[in-house]
């Protein structure tokens, strides 16, 4: 902790952090000051007035500075002109603060009494009923009768849609401005805000489509009233019949920690289902924030079009078998094929998954032929080195520290880093971008290098020689800011594959792995490198060894598999892909090089339906399980639903496939997986069981609880922090890594990049109809000067690779000259060369 | 005595430049140019002009709260001259305007701003226009822009509208509306002197505040400390208006002159209005406490009023003669502060609205005893926690009333009483 100061509150003496507020300060020694507009994560406005107290400080002699006592030898207090607002004043020492004498808690009462005359008290149909902080509080601090009369209401719109995803009720509302704080001072979506004054004060949204933001569902977990609602949990269900479920993103690199909200209801016919998803507090990772597409994403879990049974190919076509005839034909067909099969998988499956399958394939088949199916990114052997420290913390970037983003939109591939590194910049931390194009971090940026198409490694490479030069640098570009780099005590380095294929990134992580062992910014906290991953467990299947050449702990193989493109290319006797769709995603022709296929997923996608076995797996929300964030921080989540038909676990289903094939008894529980195979065959996992990974510890700002005042939400971490493991460059040196030369896409004419979108059309969130409209619509951005004719809102013909997309033109001054972006189109690697035509 | 502050009472066409300088003006300026800017700050102190937007807060102490040294500070002139029954800096603006923005200029100097706003009230967008006539002759006489008075002081000045809203009136809210945000105040610290306009150190004063300060460059802190009283010094507009015989601005002494002088007397407003009695005044406008007969020997400063529980204010003086009806009056007012409440703090934006609809209710013959204990209550228990002055004040109409005119409530609500149930 850093300065501490001495308070007296009602009594109890404290020593607290520096800085802190009044209502914070006293929260820490169990007095609860009440706040309705207040928010730890919020700059204070003081404008509820629910949390005025007395504030006084020790009285001294204006000439002399000695201490005024009273008649008893006490220094006497100066307790001001009247009641301060205990949520803007800070803490100072030897301030003396009182929260119960009558004047406050008169205080209280009145303004408890104002807020609920002009609340329409539907207490009894409201979302929030039963979380609701102005319902604790009226229980609290209420007189439970008023003079006002109850036809004087105002009254006003109760279903005001604020966009797709949130609905407003008016006359709920208490007029705090959270959510417009929060979108201001927060997430930098100044989308919201107050219209017209006094009593008909209310909140509208400036943007179209409207409450256009990643962030919005989060202003309905501080709302303190039900006056924000998201139309996905709206009228959904009573607070106190939902069971809270720990548990971890399915999107995105980041991890974010939440709570499912689950239910057992008639209209689904029994079933238990989740009503809504709410962030879990974890200072480390997301804080007490998620970004929408985790809110909203999740229906494909209990979709109608999920897999419910095992199917077999039988005269041409696929049929419904039993798991016992499904299992027995792929254990002969793989055991058959030995070291001829090959195993693919994706990387959204629990690292118990992916462990299994891999031990599956290397011992039980005998291949290593084992790969990422859908590999964008690489450099996991690099990140495993000189990933960032133990114990790293965005949210503790600085001033004086640096953050390095490159090659990647961080907005759109991981909102929770995009926040976090914003915020990082907004505490005076430098932060220096390298695109091909401006992104949404660049407002934030102390520097924003934009780099040609195929020019990002030598850019790189400029930037390391820079580095390794700072002391000879000289003005202006890249070596100025290579040598604004050195400059900073820590540096944390993000990648990311915009523009470019999963081998120049794997160039790019070891030059950038380079230059932060220059100044030995490696193997400790808030230094290193991180990879923006695609999805939501990239990292663990690189740690539990997905890959032709290393296995479990990036162990290097003597005899290296093929790859998946070599899969691809020279096909295989039998194939086994585990959640993941090359044919649908473009990156298999076919399965006409395939002697057997099975395919093992939620759904039947496009390979599926070319499989000779399909197998139904379960999705996350129904077992549990572990994912490995981008910052290698390993997090447990749990079993919230009940399987869907007769689906089954990814390494349940492997189990019984080892059985058949002679292996031992399947396990019984994924923690025993963990236990038994990862900790056993994974060394950086050694340390870690399910128990370690569920440990907790009291986080600050202190936001869930039992407080009366912050409730409504699930923001209490029960279940754990997770635990990261430790790279090898926190136990010893490591070398400066070769850098391969690999073939750079370069183009003649215009180069054309597929870039990311958070809210992408794929098999997940196309189950999300909440986020139909959002979902990033196929487009081609374009500069002016290659328009050619072109203008926005032109359809074009994209043809590339002997294939031809038709797409909406945009020339919107987004797309740097010479460089087309598409938009909302399947991932391509790379920088194409693609002709674009009007009509 | 000739005016100070109203001088074009006394010189014609004062509005224009050449007019204005040939009668001494910008000699304050030059003055100013020629001292360190501490010495101009220690001047002000001495001659001790107290705010005339109503608080009284000695200008120079506000200049002295700016923190020293380079970087940007401004200057912003406070025309939202909006509590009812003012008109006075409309006038100053209109008929002496390059006084005020001499006024600014060495207020600017004073503190090393080089940027002056003049905050326009929304509704008094013709006269702002006029204005601009004068700034753009003080650029092309030399007076604002590079160099000024080729003193290397350089300083500019804009007019900036708001969107009409009494609340603007108040500081921070005059400068969340200039920096293009709603008009609402903040919790203050920050206190404007720390982070005021676009979050750098600023002076907000009163146009008629800088209007004071060329005479004092001019005519020494002495001369100005000698007007007026021990506490209040120099002169004071007074905006009189009601039920007068002749309303007006009017440039007074201070504490040379009672509030019945400024009623009857010949130079002033010459009587109430029809010959009619006096019931009562609000020494300053809406948000001050009402007054009664006993009060008109209360004198026109700062302290004048204290012995009978009221204060001067901006001096905004709405007289009500005997057939005024006193509910009516605090409804009237009421409705104001009603209306133009931002709605930031619960107690104001909900308060302000009960005691309306209660007024309301009174007024037109619903009302119950139980209603006007409720007005008391409801007014009482917004005291003391509202964020800013608006709503802390909005409870004198009905205070005021209840407390010398409480038996108009009470008949208002028997003659219901008297209406038997059906």
């Amino acid at each position: 902790m850093s300065e501490t100061v001495n308070i007296i509150v009602d009594g109890i003496e404290a020593e607290v952090p520096k800085g802190l507020t009044v209502v914070d300060a006293a929260k820490m020694v169990a007095v609860d000051i009440p706040v309705f507009c207040h928010h730890p994560k919020l700059e204070p406005v003081g404008m509820c007035r629910m949390c005025l107290v007395d504030i006084g400080m020790p009285m001294f002699d204006r000439e002399t500075r000695e201490p005024v006592m009273d008649d008893d030898g006490n220094q006497q207090i100066n307790w001001g002109r009247g009641m301060q607002t205990g949520c803007t004043v800070r803490v100072a020492d030897g301030m003396h603060v009182r929260t119960t004498t009558d004047h406050v808690i008169e205080a209280r009462n009145t303004v408890i009494e104002f807020l609920l005359t002009s609340h329409p008290l539907d207490c009894p149909i409201c979302d929030k009923g039963g979380e609701c902080p102005l319902q604790n509080l009226t229980m609290e601090h209420g007189l439970g009768d008023t003079a006002f009369p109850f036809e004087d209401k105002m009254h006003n719109d109760k279903h005001v849609p604020l966009g797709d995803l949130i609905a407003l009720d008016r006359e709920r509302c208490i007029q705090c401005a959270r959510c417009v704080r929060f979108q201001d001072e927060v997430v930098d979506d100044p989308v919201l805000g107050f219209h017209n004054r006094g009593r008909k004060l209310e909140i509208i949204t400036y943007s179209d489509p409207g409450f256009d933001s990643y962030w919005s569902g989060n202003t309905t977990d501080i709302c303190p009233v039900g006056a924000l609602t998201t139309n996905d949990f709206r009228f959904g269900a009573r607070p106190w019949e939902l069971k809270p479920v720990a548990s971890i993103s399915p999107h995105g690199p980041e991890g974010e920690n939440i709570t499912m909200s689950t239910r057992q209801e008639a209209k689904s016919g029994g079933r238990v289902v989740i009503k809504r998803i709410m962030p879990r507090q974890n200072e480390q990772v997301n804080e007490i924030w998620i970004s929408d597409r985790t809110r909203f994403g999740h229906h494909f879990a209990d979709a109608d079009d999920r897999l419910m049974t095992p199917m077999v190919r039988k005269d041409g076509v696929l049929q419904e078998s039993s798991w016992e005839e499904a299992l027995s034909l792929v254990a002969t067909k793989l055991k058959d094929a030995g070291a001829n099969a090959a195993g693919l998988t994706g990387d959204r499956m629990s690292n118990e998954d992916l462990f299994a399958f891999q031990s599956l394939m290397r011992k039980t088949v005998g291949t290593n032929n084992i790969d990422l199916a859908n590999a964008r990114i690489g450099g996991a052997e690099v990140t495993a080195k000189v990933g960032v420290g133990t114990g790293t913390n965005l949210g503790e970037m600085g001033a004086g520290d640096a953050i390095i983003v490159f090659a990647s939109d961080l907005h759109e591939e991981a909102p929770i880093w995009w926040l976090r590194v914003k915020q990082a910049a907004q505490r005076g931390t430098k932060v220096f971008t390298f695109n091909l194009r401006e992104t949404r971090l660049d407002t934030h940026t102390t520097e924003t290098v934009l780099y040609k198409p195929g020019d990002a490694l030598d850019t790189a490479r400029a930037l390391l020689n820079g580095v390794k030069m700072a002391d000879s640098a000289g003005d202006g570009g890249i070596a100025a800011v290579a040598k604004a780099i050195t400059e900073a005590e820590n540096i944390i380095a993000f990648y990311g594959y915009e523009g470019l294929t999963a081998d120049e990134t794997g160039s790019l992580s070891r030059i950038l792995g380079n230059m932060l062992l220059v100044n030995g910014n490696v193997g400790r906290v808030n230094n290193g490198l991180i990879a923006v991953w695609p999805h939501n467990n990239t990292q663990g299947a690189y740690d539990m060894g997905i890959n032709p050449a290393f296995g479990p702990g990036y162990k290097e193989i003597a005899v290296v598999g093929k790859s998946a493109s070599d899969i691809y290319t020279e096909g295989s006797e039998a194939l086994y892909i585990m959640g993941s769709d090359p044919i649908g995603d473009g990156i298999m022709s076919g399965r006409d090089k395939i002697g057997f296929l099975v395919v093992q997923d939620l759904f039947l996608n496009a390979t599926a339906e070319l499989a000779d076995v399909v197998l139904p797996a379960q999705s996350w929300a129904e077992r549990d399980g572990t994912f490995t964030n981008g910052e290698r921080r390993v997090q447990r989540y749990y079993p919230a639903i009940a399987p869907m038909g007769k689906s089954k676990a990814d390494w349940q289903i492997i189990g019984m496939l080892e059985e058949k094939m002679g292996g031992g008894k399947p396990k019984f529980a994924a923690s025993l997986v963990f236990k038994k195979a990862i900790a056993a065959g994974v060394p950086q996992y050694k340390l870690m069981d399910y128990r370690s990974l569920a440990q907790v510890e009291k986080q600050y700002p202190d936001v869930g609880g039992e407080d009366l005042y912050y409730g409504g939400t699930s923001y209490d971490n029960k279940h754990g922090l997770g635990q990261q493991w430790a790279t090898a460059a926190e136990s010893g040196e490591v070398e400066a890594f070769d850098i391969p030369e690999v073939k750079t896409s370069k183009v003649s004419g215009i180069a054309t990049v597929r870039t990311a979108a958070l809210y992408t059309n794929g098999s997940l969130l196309q189950h999300s109809e909440l986020l139909e409209t959002r979902m990033a619509q196929p487009r081609i951005m374009i500069n002016e000067d290659d328009a050619n004719g072109i203008s926005t809102g032109d359809e074009v013909q994209v043809r590339a690779n002997g294939e031809t997309m038709m797409l909406t033109a945009y020339v919107n001054g987004v797309a740097p000259q010479g460089v087309a972006l598409l938009n909302g189109v399947p991932h391509i690697a790379g920088v194409i060369d693609a002709e674009i035509i009007k009509g | 005595m000739a005016h100070v502050i109203f001088r074009h009472r006394d010189v014609e066409n004062i509005k224009e430049l050449d007019v204005y300088v040939a009668n001494g003006g910008y000699e304050g300026l030059k003055k100013a140019l020629s001292m360190t800017p501490e010495e101009v700050v220690n001047e002000i102190k001495a001659a001790g002009i107290r705010g005339r937007g109503g608080a009284g807060f000695p200008a120079g102490i506000k200049w002295s709260f700016m923190p020293k040294g380079d970087g940007q500070k401004y200057i912003v002139i406070n025309n939202d001259e909006s509590e009812t029954g003012t008109f006075k800096d409309r006038e100053i603006l209109e008929e002496n305007p390059h006084q005020v923005i001499e006024g600014a200029l060495i207020a600017a100097y004073a503190v090393g701003a080089d940027m002056v706003y003049c905050y326009w009230r929304g509704e008094y967008m013709d006269a702002a226009y006029a204005a601009e006539k004068a700034i753009k002759d003080a650029y092309a006489g030399g007076y604002l822009g590079k160099d000024i008075l080729g003193s290397g002081f350089d300083c500019d000045y804009h007019n900036h509208f708001g969107a009409g809203a009494y609340i603007c009136g108040e500081e921070t809210a005059l400068l969340n509306s200039l920096m293009g945000n709603l008009g609402q105040p903040w919790s203050k610290p920050p206190f404007p002197a720390q982070a005021g306009a676009y979050h750098k150190p600023t002076v907000v004063n009163n146009v008629e505040t800088l209007a004071n300060v060329p005479p004092v460059m001019v005519n020494g802190a002495d001369w100005y400390a000698n007007l007026g009283t021990d506490q209040s010094n120099g002169v004071k507009i007074v905006c009189m208006s009601g039920h007068v015989a002749r309303p007006g601005n009017y440039e007074v002494e201070m504490g040379k002159v009672t509030y019945r002088e400024l009623i009857y007397g010949d130079e002033y407003c010459q009587g109430m209005r029809d010959g009619k009695g006096f019931k009562a005044l609000l020494p300053s406008g809406g948000s001050g406490p009402v007054v009664l007969p006993d009060a008109l020997d209360g004198n026109v400063s700062f302290e004048g009023l204290n012995a009978y529980g009221s204060m001067m204010g901006s001096a905004s003086v709405i007289v009500m003669d005997e057939d005024t009806d006193m509910v009516w009056a605090a409804l009237k007012m009421t409705h104001f502060f009603k209306h133009e409440s931002c709605g930031k703090c619960t107690p104001c934006r909900e308060g302000t609205f009960w005691l309306e609809k209660t007024l309301h209710r009174i007024m037109e013959g619903h009302g119950t005893e139980d209603d006007i204990n409720t007005l008391d209550r409801v007014a009482h228990s917004m005291q003391g926690k509202c964020l800013c002055a608006l709503g802390e004040f909005a409870v004198s109409p009905v205070i005021g009333t209840l407390k010398h005119f409480r038996e108009e409530y009470v008949s208002k609500v028997r003659q219901l009483e008297a209406v038997p149930a059906d």
